[in-house]
């Protein structure tokens, strides 16, 4: 007799996969990638494809070891990898970035069974790690025509730039972080392709933005120095670590504008973006739960009762 | 007012032109007692019997059950067993036709003067719910005291689907005749009859000839799926919300198909039980896809057949539709009189699975509010409590989680399998 297929409703379904999604991730970071290494040259281009590599290598191994399915070839561990190293300074050793990436992907990927479950962000996990091993490599800053800014301790909330300069890029800083203009191409293009909301980047500048406004600061250089719009629009944005609904992402962007907004102003460590968003993602199962949908009829049943 | 989230789905329908076709009368028919929602009937024939259209070969034992008729005269070959939707064994009454078509003398217009007359002649008719679900139009009927409003349900929200919406172009007077004695019996003064806004055609003749009628208002649905379940289209045609635990018979509203009111019409005028059907027959391995008129329990072979379908390319063959339809794992599987569709499929592979990367779109699309993924790590865990806080108990299992799913996890079928391991749903089965 024929055998015919049996399967479970629905028999049709989206095209797209978690691999079209990182694509476009991906993509959304090119103008960023692009911008850091014509800026910072050779030495970006290093540490971007050593993180890059390291991470998809390790996801490979790893889950292999593990004896779990594949899930490199879906460009996540890709772009775990592009994020830490947009996020590291030009300068900074390629060998500690090789470390830092394989740290992001085994312990703070995997060692939570791998893609979806992790709780902190593992790309701005490895980068705080870096921050704290070496201290000085982080914030060792290159200017692109070269020259080295070594003001201790500082980041390049740098205030002799003009804003056009923060705009382009045109400053000292991480190699992904220095160019709004091209981190605001790819949350755009993010945004327009329908893979991220905008509600928790908005939250968190705008919640920002205010606080900053409230304290007498000037919001514009604020906005666009730091890793401040790089976090908001790639790390605000990464579906594991954030909350799934709408509400829940206002108060995660609020969230993080507040803390970002004190670390800088009160805290020793004058970069706080990336702080902010890995304390907020310990929130995200409260408010998970605190912002869930209202099942339709839930709230008649409870007042018929 | 706000509408309920659903999926644009990006097919469009090919059959919803192609006008409904006989397909005559096949050589034999095979009749499961279980064709409607509810317990099986009990045989009514013996072997070797002899058998005329319409006449009772299933008895119904309690109002769970509609009553099944013969859908063509000829001999009772064999007594024999049905494996139904849900795993049961049913008996089942196989019949060769003599294509005589003799039609039984008891096929004769039913006298109603009152409701319970009214309700009784649409039990004898076998008349169930034809979208799919099948309950027993007479359970439906009876299910309150009396309605405010009756909803008839046009959605037909199914991209593979247009049985109904030929139904609402073709024939929409016996819609309006069933309307009409629902409408008399059951003093009801207000119908709303809900249509997808994309089937233009059907909305134009029901609006036509409805625009004379008093009570009676044609409401444009929006064209997303899902529309068809209950809750939503009571949503969308008059914005009341159905609490979790109640139906739309608690609020008095009661809510039929289309073409189940227009069965219900010709039922009437006729006396002819429920022994034919309109079924949508599509799918990519079907030449000519189209709706057609089905003696029911043909043999699905048979309606391929008739609608040129090369049986041996077929890879997947559906009871239904592409979102809700549920798999036919035999070419001589009866058509069932719920059945609105036939779906045959050239190589269908079902997706590869991955993990959940927790993007949040199936509660982005749940009509119901629900959060399909919460749901799935609930149920691995076997978490009742869980289960229950997250109302499992409203997923109507239209599929748009597993659909829009980038990982391609089967949401809406865990869910079915979660609703089924909570003990207050053990007999839920029954309902």
């Amino acid at each position: 007799m024929k055998k015919f297929v049996v399967h479970s409703a629905p028999h049709t379904n989206v095209k797209t996969n978690t691999l079209s999604i990182m694509g476009c991730v991906i993509l959304a970071l090119l103008p960023t990638a692009i911008a850091g290494c014509v800026m910072y040259q050779l030495p970006a281009v290093f540490l971007l494809m050593a993180t890059t590599g390291t991470a998809f290598l390790t996801d490979l191994v790893v889950r292999a070891l593990f004896r779990r399915d594949r899930t490199a070839p879906d460009g996540s561990a890709a772009v775990t990898g592009l994020i830490l190293g947009l996020s590291l300074p030009p300068s900074f050793p390629v060998l500690w970035a090789i470390a830092g990436s394989a740290f992001a992907i085994i312990i703070v990927k995997e060692l939570f069974d791998g893609i979806g479950k992790n709780f902190a962000n593992p790309a701005l996990t490895a980068r705080m790690l870096l921050m704290v091993l070496c201290m000085e490599q982080m914030h060792t800053w290159t200017f692109p025509d070269g020259t080295v800014d070594a003001v201790s301790g500082a980041t390049p909330l740098v205030q002799q730039a003009t804003l056009w300069d923060l705009f382009l890029g045109n400053t000292a800083g991480c190699i992904g972080e220095t160019c709004a203009a091209a981190i605001l191409l790819g949350g755009i293009y993010l945004y327009l392709s329908g893979i991220i909301s905008p509600a928790a980047p908005l939250a968190y500048l705008g919640s920002f933005a205010l606080l900053t406004w409230l304290g007498g600061y000037p919001v514009l250089p604020q906005l666009l120095s730091g890793s401040l719009l790089f976090c908001a629009v790639f790390a605000a944005t990464d579906y594991t670590t954030t909350p799934i609904t709408k509400t829940g992402k206002v108060l995660f962007g609020i969230g993080c504008g507040c803390i970002t907004y004190f670390a800088r102003h009160y805290g020793g460590y004058a970069e706080g973006a990336g702080f902010a968003i890995l304390i907020m993602n310990l929130f995200v199962p409260l408010l998970d739960r605190i912002a869930a949908p209202g099942a339709f009829g839930a709230a008649a049943k409870r007042a018929g009762k | 007012m706000k509408r309920l989230n659903g999926i644009t789905l990006p097919f469009r329908k090919i059959t919803d032109m192609k006008p409904i076709q006989p397909i005559g009368t096949p050589r034999y028919v095979r009749l499961p007692m279980l064709m409607h929602k509810g317990t099986p009937c009990v045989p009514a024939v013996s072997e070797g019997e002899h058998v005329a259209v319409g006449q009772v070969i299933g008895r119904a034992e309690d109002a769970q059950a509609a009553p099944i008729h013969a859908s063509v005269s000829g001999t009772v070959t064999a007594l024999t067993e049905f494996t139904a939707e849900d795993g049961s064994a049913v008996p089942c009454v196989e019949i060769r036709a003599d294509r005589d078509q003799v039609l039984s003398p008891d096929c004769k217009p039913p006298k109603a003067e009152t409701k319970a007359e009214f309700i009784a002649a649409v039990q004898a008719s076998g008349g169930v719910g034809l979208s799919g679900a099948g309950v027993p139009t007479a359970q439906k009927l009876a299910a309150a005291d009396s309605f405010d409003i009756l909803i008839v349900n046009g959605a037909e929200c199914d991209p593979a689907l247009s049985a109904d919406c030929r139904l609402m172009t073709e024939t929409p007077q016996d819609v309006l005749d069933g309307i009409s004695w629902i409408m008399k019996m059951l003093k009801i003064r207000e119908v709303r009859i809900g249509i997808m806004k994309d089937k233009i055609a059907a909305i134009k003749t029901m609006s036509d000839l409805c625009s004379t009628q008093k009570g009676i208002t044609v409401c444009p649905l929006p064209a997303v799926y899902p529309q068809g379940a209950e809750k939503v289209v009571v949503f969308h045609t008059c914005g009341r919300i159905i609490p979790e635990d109640q139906t739309a018979a608690d609020l008095h509203i009661l809510v039929l198909n289309v073409s189940t009111c227009a069965f219900i019409g010709q039922y009437m005028q006729t006396g002819i039980p429920l022994i034919e059907r309109t079924v949508t027959v599509t799918g990519s391995a079907v030449r000519k896809p189209g709706n057609y008129r089905v003696p029911v329990g043909t043999p699905v072979m048979n309606v391929l057949d008739a609608a040129g379908c090369e049986l041996e390319t077929v890879n997947m063959l559906l009871n239904g539709g592409m979102m809700m339809g549920s798999c036919i794992t035999d070419l001589n599987a009866p058509v069932l009189r719920q059945q609105n569709g036939l779906v045959a499929m050239k190589k269908y592979r079902p997706p590869k699975k991955s993990p959940c990367i927790r993007c949040g779109r199936c509660m982005q699309v749940c009509p119901m509010g629900l959060m399909p993924l919460k749901l799935e790590e609930a149920y691995e865990k076997q978490d009742l409590q869980a289960l229950r806080k997250l109302h499992v108990s409203l997923c109507m299992n239209c599929g748009c989680c597993s659909y829009i799913c980038p990982a391609h996890r089967p949401l809406a079928a865990t869910n079915l399998l979660a609703k089924a391991i909570l003990p207050e749903n053990a007999e839920g089965e029954q309902k």
